[in-house]
């Protein structure tokens, strides 16, 4: 397959891997967090972690959007579902995430209620279509990523003229949690960042530079497959020894400095910043997510629910996903890990998407400790 | 949800819809997001939206880079 299987060659990764070895200096720490869920997945899936040098230490980061969706918003989307009897249309990931009173989006469809997994906003677009007499919302989350598919869905609507149909919007911002992740570190400091990759297709490299000055913090953009992680470890290790702290794009293929203009000028046409957003494990932080703008109201479930008010509710008891969203706990620290919890019956969100923390853990790395 | 590959670009259909080849299966996906995609290029595709094309030239000075890392060691 074209640009994946050279990016997977094994030969070029036992190379990029001895001189990873070669560089780091024996009495350095190297602990480097990769802030995106693609990113922890590929990790554990091509076994990276078990040939890192000892002294390269990688942290799972808070980039799997259905990971940082706090319980208070999975239950706004099941109260929709089932008390307004509206259609809820919803990624997949999103179905077994576990919300309040023992319920789930998928419990709330067993119990009757439409819900529909969607691949694509664009499939809730046809579903709305299909029903004109039902309310269809679309349960949108995510990063950078998945905003300008919303907003040119939202655009494309009303085009259509479409009157049955909202977003219940979720969208969060990447550098307010990078910046939320690196004020509360605490003790164990961090050395290098990876930067997402499909995020900075978005943003472009250039957004991140602020961050690298004042928090004297070496970033680098990587892509997904095993190589591109091994060359930016590489590269943050070198920038660790020489005492830098600069932007490097590993994914030169396809970020450049300043992104994708048009996904960025339908974002702001469609959205705007809240000033406060409730994330699981980094709490509430201000000018993290997006809602609609003004104009756009018809579009917005929030609006068109006026009941619809969100409730902060804590995570399960004993689950340790906010302390893992915030790199400060190992999944196989949590004392549910592998006994109560599995991607089977998941008590956090970590443990249901395959780009959490947990849920990469428990398939590909649960037998390696 | 975040997990992607490349896609190559097969047909430019109405409505900046394309159908796109990922390793042998066929999709339609949404071209709006993006400037300029045509037959041939690839693109990284995300919930059924093309989000960026993938410039040629750039992977191939990567994948240079990596050929003279292995030389190096
Ligand atoms: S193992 Fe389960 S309960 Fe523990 S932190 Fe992970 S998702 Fe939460």
């Amino acid at each position: 397959m074209k640009y994946v299987d050279e990016f997977r060659d094994g030969e070029l990764a036992q190379h990029l891997i001895a001189r990873i070895a070669a560089e780091v200096q024996a009495d350095r720490a190297y602990r480097f967090m990769e802030f995106c869920g693609g990113h922890t997945h590929a990790l554990s899936r091509y076994g990276l972690l078990d040939r890192l040098p000892p002294q390269v230490q990688m942290i799972h980061g808070p980039g799997c959007p259905v990971c940082v969706l706090p319980i208070g918003r999975v239950d706004l989307a099941i109260r929709l579902a089932l008390e307004r009897e509206v259609i809820l249309c919803s990624y997949g990931d999103c179905l077994r995430v576990p919300a309040s009173h023992q319920m789930s989006l998928l419990k709330a469809k067993a119990q009757g209620a439409n819900v529909q997994m969607v691949y694509s906003p664009l499939d809730a677009l046809t579903i709305a279509q299909q029903h004109p007499h039902r309310e269809v919302v679309f349960l949108a989350i995510g990063f950078e990523t998945t905003t300008p598919p919303t907003a040119s869905m939202i655009l494309q609507a009303k085009a259509l003229g479409l009157e049955n149909f909202s977003v219940l919007c979720n969208h969060v911002l990447t550098l307010p949690a990078m910046q939320a992740i690196l004020t509360q570190m605490g003790d164990v400091p961090l050395h290098g960042l990876v930067g997402p990759a499909h995020v900075s297709t978005v943003i472009g490299s250039a957004p991140y530079q602020q961050l690298a000055t004042d928090f004297a913090m070496p970033i680098v953009i990587a892509g997904f497959e095993p190589l591109d992680l091994l060359q930016a470890i590489l590269m943050l290790v070198r920038q660790v020894n020489t005492g830098r702290a600069d932007v490097e794009n590993e994914f030169t293929r396809a970020v450049t400095a300043h992104g994708n203009a048009k996904a960025q000028r339908l974002v702001a046409e469609v959205f705007v910043i809240r000033p406060s957003f409730e994330w699981r494990g980094l709490g509430t932080l201000p000018a993290s997510g997006l809602c609609l703008r003004g104009e756009w109201t018809d579009f917005d479930a929030e609006q068109r629910f006026p009941e619809l008010v969100y409730t902060a509710v804590p995570d399960q008891k004993g689950c340790e996903c906010a302390a893992v969203l915030r790199g400060t706990t190992r999944p196989s620290e949590c004392k549910l890990f592998g006994t109560v919890c599995t991607p089977d019956n998941p008590i956090g969100a970590c443990m249901v998407s395959s780009e959490g923390a947990c849920a990469a853990h428990y398939t590909y790395r649960r037998f390696a400790q | 949800m975040c997990l992607a590959i490349p896609a190559l670009v097969i047909e430019l259909l109405p409505d900046d819809m394309a159908r796109i080849d990922l390793d042998g299966v066929r999709k339609v996906i949404s071209l709006s997001l993006v400037e300029g995609a045509k037959v041939g290029d690839y693109v990284i595709v995300h919930v059924g939206y093309a989000l960026q094309l993938l410039d040629p030239d750039e992977a191939a000075q990567t994948l240079a880079l990596f050929a003279q890392l292995g030389a190096q060691s």
